[in-house]
């Protein structure tokens, strides 16, 4: 019996090695019978994408052919997906798309390749300066921004008609509102999320501090946090905060407002359109400012997506060049008119040509710039203040140790949550804490 | 643990007697988990003969593959998470990895995250395996006792079971969320339970119950099969009502099966992953044990502290493993069954 395994032991084994070559072999003739190689683009799922990556094949002529991969919905899944297949030094991702948050963290473990020369020089030409800083780690450039976002204070003009510019103002005006028994809330993404610590971020910069010292080394927080924080908590029990507020993402603050229950929402650009789509009654009393501030107009946190270029890329060079075309500023003003995305090149800001150059412009066959975006000034303007989230590779224990300790909001002890902030943020930058 | 369990059945079948009904295939398993845990009670008293000794080594040179892949494929991974939970190891800083002894283990169990996970770990256990245990004897005494359409209620019992977990859990999680959901619509107010920590663990109870019933059900069905009717029918005679004779013949009886299902619902529900995933993914201070460490180590790419937890789990599951075969050794009424009544 014992000598009879043996030999099928044998066999089985080469069964298996001759199916695994046989694989291989196969996988090998599927991307070389065309002779173009292949660049395998991962991103989130954005409606018009794959029309931007046929035109970024047609314009190669054969040089490389781009593959669209989309990436699962939530930030976190993208993420992990990401990591995971990186840390295994996966060859079949080329292109990815980056979260601004996640950028460092790639960039630190060594599983993006910097951007460098004129590849690099193309990248900053003409791009806003707030984009390019989340993709720049130690001076190095690690991604190539191709949208960035920043929440805008979107309000009711007809409850509201002079937009407050800080949160006093905005607690004074939901006092007044709730007096005369209309609609009160301000919606703000306070759950306990990567939202809150957009939040929290903001209203931070504008009390003039950040969570971390500009080289992401070490946790600033300090008398300004202490500001913010005090700022956060009274908002969060005064008139103007929704009483599910501990449970507020971005949408359900869009629907909260789409609703008739809150006056206004700090939240991202999308709920333009969406407005437009859902309640075009209210659109022409649904106006925009900056987000508000701690003595006068705050700073935004930006948000936004960088194509990064994979570190066990077969082809880096080709990719580098493909990724240029998928960001280019024809691209992203694509990109912006229809997926709503806000572009990173300032020029695309001031673009008026339609989407067909041919063609009259028109709100709805023909859409421009300024026909998508009234609210283009108001993100440019905002886009030149706005402040990163900290740049560090433990960003994900720092977020979700934050927003864990930042929630629920009306429960923040200014003092002592910039305390417990500062230990367990000092721990996560040293990866030395556990993850909640 | 294999040999055991080849010996065991036949002596099962002398003690309950030849005009036992031949029991069905789930039986036959069950019976063979119940023993293999009661091993260490049984082992000598077998005397063995020259055919029954080659005939065992036949069964190990059988087993031999599937055995040295198995530990190939766990000793390995095992192995390899011990050694990490000793070091620092973290992939986003790959050339800060280094040796740091129980560190790790220090940090873990001195952090609040981890005990207050574990205490979420053993509520949604402790709740969900008792009620489990009480509903599923009530199902399985309903499936043994039905005549009519015997198999289509045991059909039926095990939908549940049958639905793989993460598409149930997606349901629950539909079913609980204010708008669309019509469990959420039956609340008064437009609360939304799951984003709350009590009602949203009271959910991940009742979602691991609804689906796991089932599975307990039928091993104590299978429990049930090894009570001889005779047994049933003496104390009856001797005047003893349904209850007593449930408590007094029937528990007694199904002691073995009802502490394997027990075992195997316990180890299960402390490792509780795929429900919670899906219903809170661990927001709410709801996360187990498991989802605390899949987030450390997938999304905290901390190997490190993520293996450091994997190990304490393992333990921990060790130690109720322990604990209950301990039991078994004890309480097994294989040495005695009759004399307890």
């Amino acid at each position: 019996m014992r000598r009879g395994t043996k030999p099928r032991l044998r066999t089985g084994l080469a069964v298996g090695a001759a199916a695994v070559m046989a694989g291989t072999l196969l996988s090998a003739c599927g991307s070389e019978s065309t002779g173009t190689p292949v660049l395998n683009l991962y991103a989130y799922p954005q409606q018009h994408r794959a029309d931007i990556v046929k035109r970024c094949n047609q314009q190669a002529h054969g040089k490389y052919r781009i593959d669209l991969n989309l990436l699962p919905r939530t930030a976190d899944q993208q993420r992990e997906q990401l990591v995971r297949r990186l840390a295994a030094g996966d060859h079949g991702m080329d292109i990815l798309g980056v979260d601004v948050t996640w950028t460092a963290e790639l960039a630190k473990a060594g599983w993006i390749r910097p951007w460098t020369g004129s590849n690099r020089q193309q990248v900053e030409n003409g791009t806003l300066p707030a984009p390019l800083s989340t993709a720049t780690i130690n001076g190095q450039l690690y991604g190539a921004p191709n949208n960035t976002n920043v929440q805008l204070l979107w309000y009711r003009s007809d409850l509201m008609p002079k937009p407050p510019a800080t949160y006093q103002g905005l607690i004074d005006e939901a006092t007044r509102l709730q007096k005369a028994g209309k609609p009160h809330y301000v919606e703000v993404t306070g759950a306990q999320y990567e939202g809150l610590v957009v939040w929290f971020n903001s209203v931070l910069a504008a009390a003039g501090g950040s969570i971390l010292n500009k080289a992401g080394t070490e946790v600033s927080l300090g008398k300004p946090a202490v500001t913010a924080l005090s700022t956060m908590a009274k908002f969060a029990n005064s008139a103007a905060a929704d009483p599910s507020l501990s449970n507020t993402q971005e949408d359900p603050a869009r629907l909260a407002v789409e609703g008739g229950t809150a006056v206004a929402e700090i939240n991202w650009p999308y709920v333009y359109a969406s407005m437009a789509a859902d309640k075009p009654a209210m659109l022409k009393n649904f106006k925009w400012a900056p987000i508000p501030g701690i003595t006068g107009t705050g700073k935004a946190t930006i948000g936004g997506e960088n194509l990064a270029v994979s570190k066990y890329s077969d082809h880096p060079d080709l990719a580098f060049t493909a990724a240029l075309c998928l960001r280019n500023a024809a691209n992203q003003k694509y990109g912006a008119i229809l997926d709503g995305v806000p572009p990173t090149i300032e020029s695309v800001y001031h673009d008026t040509t339609p989407l067909d150059p041919n063609k009259k412009a028109d709100a709805k066959t023909n859409p421009s710039m300024a026909t998508a975006y009234p609210m283009r000034q108001a993100i440019l303007d905002e886009l030149r203040t706005a402040v990163s989230r900290p740049v560090t590779a433990t960003y994900q224990n720092v977020s979700t140790v934050t927003s864990t300790l930042l929630s629920p909001p009306k429960s923040i002890q200014p003092e002592s949550t910039e305390r417990a902030l500062r230990s367990q943020i000092s721990d996560a930058l040293q990866s030395k804490g556990v993850m909640p | 643990m294999t040999d055991d369990g080849e010996t065991r059945p036949p002596r099962d079948e002398t003690r309950a007697g030849a005009d036992v009904p031949a029991p069905a295939d789930g039986t036959v398993a069950a019976t063979g988990g119940a023993a293999t845990a009661t091993a260490p009670t049984g082992a000598h008293r077998v005397a063995v003969s020259e055919g029954k000794r080659s005939e065992r080594r036949l069964g190990w040179l059988l087993c031999l593959p599937a055995a040295v892949i198995m530990v190939v494929v766990t000793i390995y991974p095992i192995v390899y998470a011990l050694l990490l939970s000793f070091q620092r190891a973290d992939l986003r800083f790959p050339n800060d990895n280094k040796w740091i002894g129980v560190t790790n283990y220090v940090t873990v169990l001195t952090n609040s995250f981890w005990w207050h996970a574990f205490v979420i770990t053993m509520i949604v256990t402790v709740i969900s395996v008792a009620v489990e245990l009480v509903l599923g004897m009530a199902l399985a005494m309903v499936m043994h006792r039905t005549l009519l359409g015997r198999g289509l209620v045991r059909t039926l019992a095990l939908i549940p079971y049958g639905i793989v977990t993460v598409v149930a859990a997606f349901g629950w999680r539909y079913a609980w969320t204010p708008g669309y959901g019509y469990l959420a619509n039956l609340l008064s107010d437009n609360s939304a339970p799951l984003t709350q920590q009590v009602p949203a663990v009271g959910i991940i109870i009742l979602a691991e119950i609804w689906k796991t019933t089932p599975f307990m059900a039928l091993l104590l069905m299978a429990g049930l099969a090894i009570v001889p009717d005779d047994l049933q029918r003496a104390a009856s005679m001797d005047g003893a009502t349904t209850w007593q004779r449930f408590t007094q013949v029937t528990l007694p009886l199904m002691k073995p099966a009802i502490l394997v299902a027990l075992l195997f619902r316990t180890l299960d529900a402390v490792r509780i992953y795929d429900n919670i995933y899906v219903l809170t993914n661990g927001a709410q201070g709801t996360s187990s044990l498991s989802i605390l460490t899949y987030h450390n180590l997938i999304g905290g790419l901390n190997l490190g502290i993520g293996s450091t937890m994997s190990i304490l789990m393992f333990i921990t599951v060790a130690i109720i493993a322990f604990i209950f075969i301990k039991g078994f050794g004890t309480a097994a009424p294989g040495t005695d069954s009759t004399g307890r009544r």
